[in-house]
């Protein structure tokens, strides 16, 4: 307990740090677009194969579930849309990203600590946390929610290549049952998550690379550390925000 | 000038540095020499502001930077360059943005300014082709002269190396003591060298202060440092290997 609430003020005390005033700006927003690159386009090919195989496997798994025939073959597009948008679009993917995006972070920075980068900004009278780390939380908040956005239609998209190249549903009905009942809100709420979710992935690993001690065998562990906890906060946060979104 | 009284630092229980006093001269290269573990770096880091000390003054040219607020040592920071044993370049940075990235932080030079400023110190390092180049592909003596070049661009008015010279083989050694050596001359620096390699010591040790086990133990110049009969220094120049060497060299 005394760990965790030791760990968790280091934590605050960091984003104080990280989220107080930069030195120059211009500096600033030169990392933010790199780290926009290599954060977010980076990361697009992976999001895409994930969310076509995604949206296929939730439609056959959706079709092969249902049997009854009171229930219309167009609520398998409804599922494969609201599975999609609520829950796998912004969770799955954040979690996918936790471990891509998060360990990069997390050993990026680490390494940055131990071959005495860090030290060298302090020295230089930079903010180290704020340099390293700002940009990279920003890039994710931002460039995120257009992963996720992208991964709704890729996702729903996987779907509707198996209505059209299997029999377990007609295109019209699978079209139908994703047009059905739409509601905006969903979308803002998978949104929403997909910012949380994009802070927890970043800022989680780059307090574990920051506090690395030691050598290559430290910093992978502070990367494993930094995966595993932004895993767990992410779910954490998920069942909260559903919660306080959706009920 | 950089002067230091009465230093003291502890970690838990380990006493690290005990009330170490010592005068660096300005145009002068000091080394502050040692075994591994005498307290040298933890000196240099206390110095710089990386670890605060519990006791005594670290005055830069009367201004003491532990009495200095935080907008003070900032400003005091500027004037400071410093190359460290892996040379701490940003691998994510090429060399002339590695060089560059001092005066884009620390100064208010126009891009044209800025870029003069970086082709003159590669130039001084004798490397005005490696702009292009990442840290990764350099060599050792190569990223030891471009962690000069960064730490010499802004005009710093205190230079600290920190095992400027590990991991180098003797030749290339002693190509970057004397460029460190020439530099400080040149720019009328405060230098300050951590090192435990005699032949730095005997190169361009105009001031030496030896620390053993915390304390200051002797303090000199590269002259009397053979003719000294403290034990622990002599034991430390005889484990160096540096006379054995001299003598099979004459």
């Amino acid at each position: 307990m005394a760990s965790f609430l030791f760990h968790l003020g280091q934590y605050i005390m960091l984003m104080w740090r990280v989220f107080s005033k930069p030195e120059k700006m211009s500096i600033y927003r030169k990392r933010l677009f790199d780290e926009m690159v290599s954060l977010g386009l980076a990361s697009l090919g992976i999001i895409m194969v994930i969310s076509l195989f995604m949206g296929a496997v939730i439609t056959i798994q959706t079709a092969a579930n249902i049997d009854s025939a009171f229930i219309p073959s167009y609520t398998i597009g409804f599922t494969t849309r609201q599975s999609t948008i609520l829950e796998f679009s912004p969770t799955i993917m954040a979690l996918i990203l936790a471990g891509k995006v998060g360990s990069n972070i997390a050993s990026e920075i680490g390494l940055m600590r131990v071959t005495e980068q860090i030290d060298a900004l302090e020295i230089m009278g930079v903010n180290s946390s704020a340099f390293l780390i700002l940009p990279k939380i920003i890039a994710s908040v931002i460039i995120n929610p257009f992963l996720v956005i992208i991964s709704m239609f890729v996702s729903i998209g996987g779907g509707y290549l198996i209505a059209m190249f299997t029999d377990i549903v007609s295109v019209a009905d699978y079209v139908y049952g994703i047009q059905l009942d739409f509601r905006p809100y969903h979308v803002v709420y998978a949104l929403s998550k997909a910012a949380v979710f994009a802070f927890i992935f970043t800022s989680v690993p780059a307090y574990q690379g920051y506090f690395a001690a030691g050598g290559a065998l430290e910093v992978g562990k502070a990367s494993t550390r930094g995966v595993v906890q932004s895993s767990i906060i992410i779910l954490i946060a998920n069942y909260f925000i559903t919660q306080l979104f959706l009920i | 000038m950089i002067e230091v009284v009465g230093l003291n630092k502890s970690f838990g229980e380990n006493h690290v540095l005990k009330d170490i006093s010592a005068v660096f001269e300005t145009g002068k290269t000091s080394l502050i020499i040692g075994a591994s573990g005498s307290g040298k770096s933890t000196l240099a880091r206390c110095l710089v502001g990386l670890i605060a000390p519990e006791t005594g003054k670290m005055l830069y040219d009367g201004r003491d930077f532990l009495e200095l607020n935080n907008k003070e040592k900032k400003a005091l920071r500027k004037e400071i360059g410093f190359l460290f044993q892996g040379s701490a370049l940003f691998d994510f940075m090429t060399v002339e943005e590695n060089v560059r990235f001092p005066l884009d932080i620390l100064t208010d030079l126009s891009k044209k300014e800025k870029q003069i400023r970086v082709d003159e110190v590669l130039e001084r390092v004798e490397l005005p082709t490696a702009h292009k180049l990442f840290p990764s592909e350099l060599s050792g003596g190569m990223k030891k002269r471009v962690g000069i070049a960064r730490a010499i661009s802004p005009h710093p008015k205190y230079l600290f190396c920190d095992e400027p010279n590990s991991g180098l083989d003797p030749q290339t050694s002693i190509v970057i003591d004397n460029l460190i050596h020439d530099i400080t001359i040149e720019y009328n620096i405060t230098t300050l060298v951590i090192s435990h390699d005699m032949n730095s010591v005997m190169e361009i040790g105009e001031y030496i202060l030896f620390i053993h086990k915390g304390e200051k133990w002797w303090e000199g110049d590269n002259k009397k440092i053979l003719q000294t009969d403290n034990e622990e220094l002599l034991s430390f120049v005889n484990a160096s290997g540096f006379l054995s060497n001299k003598k099979a060299g004459s």
